[in-house]
C-alpha cells in the first residue's frame, strides 16, 4: 500500500538504528494507529465500569482460536471476531435479564470461556503452539495487518464522532437518553460490538493476558487529571500513544515483549496520576 | 385556577386509558386511567412498589403496555410527544470526569463533545442553565454537585428544547428542603409561563401538595384522585402511607423566599 511505502521512507530519515528495520517500521505504524483507538474506547469502558467485561472479551480470543482450529481455519481471526461479537451481544442481553450481579455473571463466563479454549487447544499437548497469542507480538505485524488497523482507526473515529454524545448520555442515565430519542439499545450494542472487534483484532499486538490493561490504563490515568470529557479523551489518547511509542522503543533495546513493555509504561503513567496533586506541583 | 389554565391552553394533553403493564408475570400497573391537561402539575404519590416509576418509564416508551396512551399536541394526536425527563438519581460514579457543560452540550447538540465544546455551545449551555439558577455550575463536574444543583441542571436539560410533557421522578430524594422548594417554585413557574403538562412522582407529600394542581394516589391503579387537600384527607391515603403523614403544612413564604435568595 502506498501509504505504508511512504511511511517506510519517512522512517529511514530517522537517525536511530531501530527505525531502519522493516518490522519496527510496521510495528510503530500499527502502534500509532491502534493506541488512539484504545485511548478513546477506554474512556467509555472506564466510565461504564466495563473493565471486567472487556477482559472477558479479550480472553474469549483463546476460545475463538480453538474454534478456528477445530473448524480448520488457517487464520483464526474470523472465528475470534465472530465469537467475541456473539459474546458481547449475549452479555448485553443477559445483563438485563438476570438477577445475579454483573461480576458474578462475568466471572462465571470468564472461567467457562477460558477453560473451554484451553481444553480444546491443549489436546495432545499442543498448547505451546498458541502461547504467542497470550503475550502478543507487535514485531510480527504484517503490512496487510497494518491496513486492518487503518480500517479500525477510521471506524472508531467515525463511530466516536457520530455516536459519542449518545454514548455519554446513555452511560449517565439510559432513561434520560431515551427521553431525548436516543436508541439506547443500538448505542449499547454497537459499542460492545465495536469493543469486541477492536480488542480481538488487536490481540496479536499485545496478547490476551494484558490487552485489557492496554484499554483501561490510559483512561484510568487520564481520569485522575481530567475536568471534562474533552481533557479526559485527550489525556487518554496522549498517554496511550506515548506509552505505545516509548514501550515499543524500550522493548527494542531491552529485548523484551513489546506489548508488556507498553503496558508497564502505561501503568507508570497511572501511578503518577494517583500521586497527590501537591506532590506533582511542587 | 384550573379553569383558567384550561382556557389558556387546551392544545396539549396526555390521555392514558386502561393502562396495564405486566413485568415478568407480575401486574405492575392495573387499568390506570389518567388525563393530564397542559399547564397542570399532577403529583403522583403512592407506597414503594406502587408502579410510579413504571408509569413514567411507560410514558417514555421504555416498557410495553396494554391500553392506550395518547398525546394531543396542538390539536393533533401524536404517539411521540417531546418529553422532558428528570430522572430520580443518576447512577454514575462520583469521580466521573463529565462536566455540567459536557452533559448539557451532549444533550442539546450533536457535535461530539469529546472533541471539545465550542465557545458558542458553551454560551448556549450557560444560557440554558441560567434559566434555572445553575449557570455558575457550568465548569463543575457532575459528581461535585449537590442533589439540588444536579436536579436543576437536569431540569434545564429536560426543558431544552421546550417539551410538551415534563416528567419528574422523585425530585425530593437526596435534595435538602431549600433546594427542593427552589425546584418546586421553578416547576410552578414553568407551568404558569409555558403551560407545560407536568407529572411529578414523589414520596414528599408535604412539599408537593403545595405546588400540584391535582394529586393522584397510585397503588397499581388509581386509588384516589383530586385536589391535594381532598386526597390528603382521604382514609385510603392513611392506609397506604400510615398516619405519620397527617400533619402536612406548606412551608411559610419566608423560608421559600430565603431558599430562592440563597441559590441566586
Amino acid at each position: 500500500m502506498a501509504i505504508i511505502d511512504v511511511w517506510h521512507r519517512m522512517m529511514d530519515l530517522l537517525p536511530f538504528s531501530w527505525a531502519h528495520y522493516v518490522f519496527m517500521k510496521n510495528a510503530l505504524l500499527a502502534v500509532l494507529l491502534v493506541t488512539p483507538c484504545f485511548g478513546l474506547l477506554g474512556t467509555m469502558v472506564v466510565n461504564n465500569r466495563m473493565a471486567f467485561f472487556t477482559d472477558v472479551l479479550g480472553h474469549s480470543a483463546l476460545t475463538g482460536i480453538a474454534i478456528g482450529v477445530l473448524l480448520g481455519f488457517y487464520d483464526p481471526t474470523l472465528p475470534m471476531v465472530v465469537l467475541a461479537i456473539f459474546l458481547a451481544i449475549g452479555i448485553n442481553l443477559l445483563k438485563d435479564r438476570t438477577k445475579a450481579s454483573a461480576d458474578t455473571v462475568l466471572g462465571v463466563l470468564f472461567a467457562f470461556i477460558v477453560a473451554l479454549g484451553i481444553v480444546i487447544l491443549s489436546r495432545q499437548g499442543g498448547f505451546v503452539k498458541y502461547t504467542s497469542y497470550l503475550i502478543g507480538d507487535i514485531l510480527a505485524v504484517s503490512p496487510q495487518q497494518v491496513t486492518w488497523f487503518f480500517a479500525i482507526a477510521i471506524v472508531v473515529l467515525l463511530y466516536w464522532y457520530l455516536v459519542g454524545n449518545s454514548l455519554i448520555l446513555t452511560s449517565v442515565n439510559p432513561s434520560l437518553a431515551r427521553s431525548r430519542r436516543i436508541n439506547t439499545f443500538f448505542v449499547e450494542t454497537s459499542f460492545t460490538i465495536l469493543l469486541a472487534l477492536v480488542v480481538v483484532i488487536s490481540i496479536r499486538l499485545v496478547g490476551i493476558l494484558i490487552i485489557n490493561s492496554f484499554l483501561v490504563l490510559p483512561a484510568a490515568a487520564s481520569r485522575n487529571f481530567a475536568r471534562n470529557m474533552h481533557s479526559y479523551s485527550l489525556g487518554a489518547v496522549i498517554i496511550s500513544i506515548l506509552s505505545g511509542i516509548t514501550g515499543l522503543i524500550i522493548s527494542y533495546y531491552w529485548g523484551t515483549a513489546s506489548g508488556a513493555t507498553i503496558v508497564l509504561f502505561a501503568a507508570g503513567c497511572y501511578a503518577i496520576s494517583i500521586l497527590p496533586g501537591r506532590w506533582l506541583t511542587k | 385556577m384550573r379553569d383558567a389554565l384550561q382556557n389558556t391552553c387546551e392544545h396539549r394533553c396526555a390521555k392514558i386509558d386502561n393502562l396495564t403493564v405486566k413485568l415478568g408475570g407480575n401486574v405492575i400497573l392495573d387499568n390506570v386511567n389518567l388525563h393530564v391537561d397542559c399547564g397542570e402539575v399532577i403529583g403522583i404519590v403512592g407506597p414503594n412498589g406502587a408502579g410510579k416509576t413504571t408509569l413514567l418509564r411507560t410514558l417514555l416508551g421504555e416498557i410495553p403496555y396494554h391500553g392506550s396512551i395518547a398525546f394531543r399536541i396542538s390539536g393533533s394526536l401524536t404517539k411521540k410527544p417531546k418529553i422532558g425527563y428528570v430522572p430520580q438519581k443518576l447512577q454514575f460514579d462520583l469521580s466521573s470526569p463529565i462536566s455540567v457543560a459536557d452533559l448539557v452540550a451532549a444533550a442539546i447538540n450533536s457535535k461530539p463533545i469529546w472533541a471539545g465544546v465550542s465557545k458558542e455551545l458553551l454560551e448556549k449551555a450557560e444560557s440554558v442553565l441560567s434559566l434555572f439558577s445553575a449557570e455558575h455550575l457550568l465548569k463543575r463536574r457532575i459528581g461535585e454537585l449537590s442533589g439540588g444543583e444536579l436536579q436543576r441542571v437536569l431540569l434545564a436539560i429536560a426543558m431544552t428544547p421546550e417539551p410538551e410533557l415534563l416528567l419528574l421522578d422523585e425530585p425530593a430524594s437526596g435534595v435538602d428542603v431549600k433546594g427542593l422548594f427552589l425546584f418546586y417554585q421553578i416547576v410552578d413557574d414553568l407551568r404558569k409561563k409555558h403551560h407545560i403538562a407536568v407529572i411529578l412522582v414523589t414520596h414528599d407529600l408535604a412539599g408537593v401538595s403545595c405546588y400540584v394542581n391535582r394529586l393522584i394516589l397510585l397503588n397499581r391503579s388509581v386509588i384516589a384522585e383530586g385536589a391535594p387537600q381532598d386526597v390528603l384527607s382521604d382514609e385510603k391515603l392513611v392506609k397506604a402511607f400510615g398516619p405519620s403523614l397527617w400533619n402536612i403544612s406548606c412551608l411559610p413564604d419566608s423560608i421559600s423566599k430565603e431558599a430562592d435568595n440563597g441559590n441566586h
